[in-house]
C-alpha cells in the first residue's frame, strides 16, 4: 500500500499532466505546476474520490500546495 | 452515423421538440435517455427508444437531488453522459400586470434552474472524459421578447447567458456548450395559441410557415456531433427567418 504522500503526488501528476518527478511536496499547484482555477477544482474532486472524503469549499480553497493536500488528507482520513 | 454509441440525456423528451430531438439523436446511433415528468411518459419514451438501446426515465427537474441521482444511475447502466440536451420547459403566459410570483418562480425553476442543475450533474464525467456536448434549448423569445411571456423570455435569455459563461469555463476541457433557439414550432405549446395569433405569427416568418420539431432536432444533432467541434458559446437560431439577430 502506497502512503498518503505518494498517492497525493500521483493524483497531482495525473490531474495536472506533469511528470511525477516534478511534483515536490513544496510545489504550488498554480505557481509551480501550471494549474489554472479549473485544474485546482478538478484536483480537489480527484482527491475526494481517491480518499473517499468530502472536502468543503472553504477548506479546498486553502489547499494550494502538495504539502497542504497531504496535510489535509492525513488529518481527515478516518483511519 | 454521427453519434455512434454516445450516451445522450434529453430532458422533456415525451413530446414536441424534445421527442423529435431524442428520435434524431437515436437515429444517429446515440444511446438516448429521455426524461418525462410522469411515469407513463417515461414508459412511452422507453418503448420508443428501446430498439436503439435507449430508455425513458421519470424526472421532475424541480425535485432536489433528482437530476444527480438520475445522472449517477445512467452512468452505471449506460455509461457517462457525453451529450446533454436541456430541453424541458413549460409556459405560464400572462401579461405582466397579471403575472403572479408563482408564475415567475415556476418558469425559473423548470426552465432555467434545471439547466444549471443538469449541466452541473453531467460536468464531472465530461471533464474526466475531456469531451462533452451540452445543447440548451432556448427560444427566439429570449432574444426578441414577447408580450405575455416576460417570465419565459427572461428564463430563455438566462439560458443564453448561462451557456456563454459555461462555455468559457469548460472550453479548455473540450466541452462545448451551445443554444438552439427555436422560433415558432408546430407543437402542442404553439397549438394552444389562438388561430388569429398563429396567422399573425406566420406573416413574420420569412419562410412563411411554422417550423417543424425535426428542424430543431437537426440543429441539435449537428451541435452534438464532431462536426461542430469548434463551435461553443453560440446560439443557433432556427426560426425560419422570423428574427435575424
Amino acid at each position: 500500500m502506497e502512503n498518503i504522500e505518494q498517492r497525493v503526488k500521483k493524483i497531482v501528476a495525473e490531474q495536472l499532466g506533469v511528470n511525477e518527478a516534478e511534483v515536490k511536496t513544496e510545489s504550488s499547484f498554480v505557481d509551480d505546476l501550471g494549474a489554472d482555477s479549473l485544474d485546482t477544482v478538478e484536483l480537489v474532486m480527484a482527491l475526494e474520490e481517491e480518499f473517499e472524503c468530502e472536502i468543503p469549499d472553504e477548506e479546498a480553497e486553502k489547499i494550494t500546495t502538495v504539502q497542504q493536500a497531504i496535510n489535509y488528507v492525513s488529518a481527515h482520513l478516518s483511519k | 452515423m454521427l453519434l455512434q454509441g454516445k450516451v445522450a440525456l434529453v430532458t422533456g423528451a415525451s413530446r414536441g421538440i424534445g421527442a423529435a430531438i431524442a428520435d434524431a439523436l437515436a437515429a444517429e446511433g446515440a444511446i438516448v435517455i429521455g426524461t418525462a415528468t410522469s411515469e407513463s411518459g417515461a414508459e412511452a419514451i422507453s418503448a420508443r427508444l428501446a430498439a436503439q438501446g435507449g430508455a425513458g426515465r421519470q424526472l421532475d427537474v424541480s425535485t432536489p437531488g433528482a437530476i444527480d441521482a438520475l445522472v449517477a444511475e445512467i452512468a452505471k447502466t449506460f455509461g457517462d453522459v457525453s451529450i446533454l440536451v436541456n430541453n424541458a420547459g413549460i409556459t405560464r403566459d400572462t401579461l405582466l400586470l397579471r403575472m403572479s410570483e408563482d408564475d415567475w418562480d415556476a418558469i425559473m425553476s423548470t426552465n432555467l434552474k434545471s439547466v444549471f442543475m443538469a449541466s452541473k450533474a453531467v460536468l464531472r464525467g465530461m471533464m474526466k472524459a475531456r469531451v462533452g456536448r451540452i445543447v440548451n434549448i432556448a427560444s427566439v423569445v429570449g432574444a426578441m421578447g414577447n408580450a405575455g411571456q416576460a417570465n419565459y423570455a427572461a428564463a430563455k435569455a438566462g439560458i443564453m447567458g448561462f451557456t456563454k459563461s459555461m462555455a468559457r469555463e469548460v472550453g479548455s476541457r473540450n466541452i462545448t456548450v451551445n443554444c438552439v433557439a427555436p422560433g415558432f414550432i408546430d407543437t402542442d405549446m404553439t397549438r394552444a395559441l389562438p388561430e388569429a395569433q398563429r396567422t399573425a405569427l406566420v406573416e413574420q416568418i420569412a419562410l412563411g410557415r411554422l417550423g417543424d420539431a425535426k428542424d430543431i432536432a437537426d440543429a441539435v444533432v449537428f451541435l452534438a456531433s464532431d462536426r461542430a467541434a469548434y463551435i461553443t458559446g453560440q446560439t443557433l437560431h432556427v426560426n425560419g427567418g422570423m428574427l435575424m439577430p
